[in-house]
């Protein structure tokens, strides 16, 4: 009995420092269990092309941050799973992301068709909502938690295309008719929106507004169509294709105009700028990055060289100068308002983000209430001096100057267009 | 204004010309044949994305690279449809199956060209895209008259191989009766797959001058399902000729709807004139 007792105390003694040692594995493994962030991101489908750029950006600042020590002395994990470009995956990707998954953050997808129908889970739940190139998408939601990259402005509607009529109301004489043109989707429509506004406010008069289906094959028949009302600008919200289709046209129809461009999605990327070539030199767009002087902020040129060794690969964008900075720049906010606040209490994140200037690749960013950039800064940059399809080219100041806003401008509008 | 309407009209005939070519390959498999090849205008960026490799590799044109890329498309067509035909058609099973199997082909095809080429956007630039030439007070841009006179000369062809030769006959015959055809000792099974190789080997030439007019990315030919079956449709179901007919014709009315009333109009015109069509002549435009 003694015997069977001692065995027992034995036993005893033996499960106590088993559950014991259990504890003292279980505590450190606790702390180490990873920072999980979760969104969807389009990997397959027409965004595809910049969603895959966009997620080389976000596993470089993951690796970054890992090899700098983790968040809070966690390692960073994410959870991704492909909105294949439709809407209607994306509430069922969050839901997921949330329930099943248990993730820490949550941040968008790209763009703003992807980020929209996410919101009312992302709200459900309060979790601060990082945004990655959403036109306007809180306007209707006023959601406090959202904050969105892309530098468009408090205003996204009107801001986006401000720049373009500025520089069209400084030129002397000051031009007077104004041609608008998009495409039948949900960002040139926004863009219009906002184009007219501004068209209005500076005093032009709009003598063509018409916007096109996708897939439109041929333009020239909207570019003859515009060239008969004469506009002394044109101002252009078209998707890549639709960007390039245009470009052709106007070069073949030789529309006669003093300024062009805007709201081009597509002119941006590497595989049109190429291909296009000298038929860009003029047309004045919107941007957010071009490797010229007055942009070269802290990071952007070793994070785009981490790109664009990576780029080639994944058969996306070779220069990533549009999308994957900010891609870059939109985890940096959250990892450092982690940081800052110790915890990831969505409430104090948001806070702390709504409070605070932030030091990115993309420059200091600071939100507006709505969760915009609090200044506009979507650069209005002109194709100048391109003579081949040489991609080296894009890769050196001068090739696309930036014209507005002021703080920003590297060189002078070459004006008019048609010359 | 007539210089308007002039140039319209002129930009429509070339459009058209550039449908037809896109559209001329189903006519053979599903005017003719009756498969509904839902995976074709997926077989046609496929013949883009040949295109670009040979166009940015061994610097040949584009049109030259489509016309090259042609027998091997006509030889995978043979292939495509042996499987087909062993699968659903000689079972009789072709309808419903048979168009799970081409929607199959299409989402593999476009999953090849992403995991291949990734998904950024792809285009060929020549010597003369970009250009024009003047004719009057009308330009003709090259980029759209090279498709335009290509699918003239591709349509033309097919024709006379329908028309002229034993093969092309017994294709046209096949889809009217199979016993007859096989009476007049000529195996419907080898007709059929000679005739949906020539549609496929058209793809590859569509392909090439889809990149020629812009941008291509994978899973751009979904765009154009809708369109290239109304051609065939309003051509009349397996008529070459209608074919071409019916691509201007959607081509011009699209044209002058974007010139004169708003492009965002052009295509609800286009198929508001297909379906007044069909109701007047249920058959198409040159269906028997």
């Amino acid at each position: 009995m003694q015997c069977f007792s001692g065995t027992r105390r034995w036993a005893l003694k033996l499960a106590a420092a088993a559950f014991a040692g259990t504890l003292a594995f279980a505590a450190p493994a606790q702390a180490e269990k990873p920072i999980k962030i979760g969104f969807s991101m389009a990997l397959t489908g027409g965004l595809a092309a910049a969603g895959k750029a966009a997620l080389i950006a976000m596993e470089i600042w993951k690796d970054d941050v890992n090899a700098a020590g983790g968040l809070l002395g966690r390692q960073v994990e994410f959870v991704y799973y492909d909105d294949q470009t439709n809407p209607s995956t994306v509430p069922g990707i969050y839901t997921k992301l949330l329930t099943l998954d248990n993730v820490d953050l949550v941040v968008s997808g790209y763009a703003t068709n992807m980020i929209a129908p996410a919101m009312p889970i992302v709200m459900s739940r309060k979790m601060v909502f990082m945004s990655l190139f959403g036109l306007a998408v809180n306007e209707k939601f006023n959601y406090p938690n959202y904050f969105q990259i892309m530098p468009a402005g408090p205003n996204p509607l009107t801001d986006w295309s401000k720049g373009f009529f500025d520089i069209a109301a400084a030129q002397n004489p000051k031009p007077t008719t104004v041609a608008l043109v998009g495409a039948d989707a949900e960002f040139a429509r926004n863009a219009l929106i906002g184009a007219r506004e501004n068209a209005a406010k500076a005093g032009f008069k709009i003598v063509y507004d018409k916007t096109y289906p996708p897939p439109t094959a041929d333009f020239s028949p909207i570019v003859r169509a515009i060239q008969a009302e004469n506009p002394d600008v044109v101002f252009v919200a078209s998707y890549p294709p639709d960007s390039a289709g245009m470009v052709r046209a106007i070069n073949e129809v030789g529309l006669k105009t003093k300024l062009l461009g805007g709201g081009m999605v597509g002119l941006q990327f590497a595989a049109l700028m190429g291909k296009l070539g000298p038929s860009l030199n003029g047309i004045v767009n919107y941007d957010f990055w071009v490797p010229e002087p007055t942009l070269k902020f802290d990071g952007v040129e070793a994070f785009l060289k981490k790109y664009q060794e990576k780029a080639p690969a994944a058969g996306v964008d070779p220069l990533g100068y549009y999308l994957p900075p900010y891609a870059y720049a939109y985890l940096q906010v959250l990892g450092d308002a982690v940081k800052a606040v110790g915890s990831t209490d969505q409430q104090k994140l948001a806070d702390y983000i709504r409070s605070h200037t932030h030091k990115t690749v993309v420059g200091d960013v600071s939100f507006a209430p709505n969760g915009e950039w609090a200044t506009p800064r979507a650069l209005m940059v002109q194709f100048q001096g391109i003579n081949d399809s040489g991609l080296e080219q894009f890769t050196k100041a001068g090739a696309r100057v930036v014209l507005w806003p002021e703080q920003w401008k590297s060189g002078t509008l070459k004006y008019p267009y048609a010359q | 204004m007539l210089d308007l309407f002039l140039n319209a009209i002129a930009a429509g005939i070339l459009l058209g010309g550039f449908y037809a070519a896109m559209t001329v390959g189903l006519t053979i498999s599903f005017g003719q044949l009756d498969i509904v090849n839902i995976a074709h205008p997926a077989f046609i960026v496929l013949g883009s994305f040949c295109t670009f490799v040979l166009h940015e590799h061994a610097g040949l044109d584009p049109l030259l690279a489509g016309v090259l890329l042609a027998p091997a498309f006509f030889c995978i067509g043979i292939g495509v449809y042996s499987v087909y035909y062993g699968s659903f058609e000689r079972r009789g099973d072709e309808s419903l199956r048979g168009l799970a199997f081409f929607f199959g082909i299409m989402f593999i095809l476009e999953v090849l060209l992403i995991m291949t080429f990734g998904v950024d956007y792809r285009l060929v630039e020549t010597s003369y895209i970009g250009e024009s030439i003047k004719i009057g007070v009308i330009g003709l841009p090259f980029r759209m008259l090279v498709p335009f006179l290509a699918a003239l000369a591709m349509a033309g062809g097919i024709y006379l191989y329908l028309s002229k030769t034993f093969t092309g006959r017994a294709i046209l015959a096949v889809a009217q009766d199979r016993l007859a055809l096989q009476l007049m000792g000529a195996d419907p099974v080898r007709t059929k797959q000679i005739a949906f190789g020539i549609g496929l080997g058209t793809a590859a030439v569509a392909g090439s001058l889809l990149i020629m007019l812009g941008p291509v990315e994978p899973s751009v030919g979904r765009l154009y399902i809708g369109r290239i079956f109304a051609i065939v449709v309003l051509g009349g179901m397996g008529s070459i000729g209608g074919t071409i007919v019916a691509a201007i014709i959607l081509g011009v009315v699209e044209s002058m709807v974007a010139t004169f009333y708003g492009p965002s109009w052009s295509p609800a015109v286009a198929f508001g004139f297909l379906l007044m069509t069909l109701a007047i002549r249920p058959s198409g435009l040159f269906g028997r």
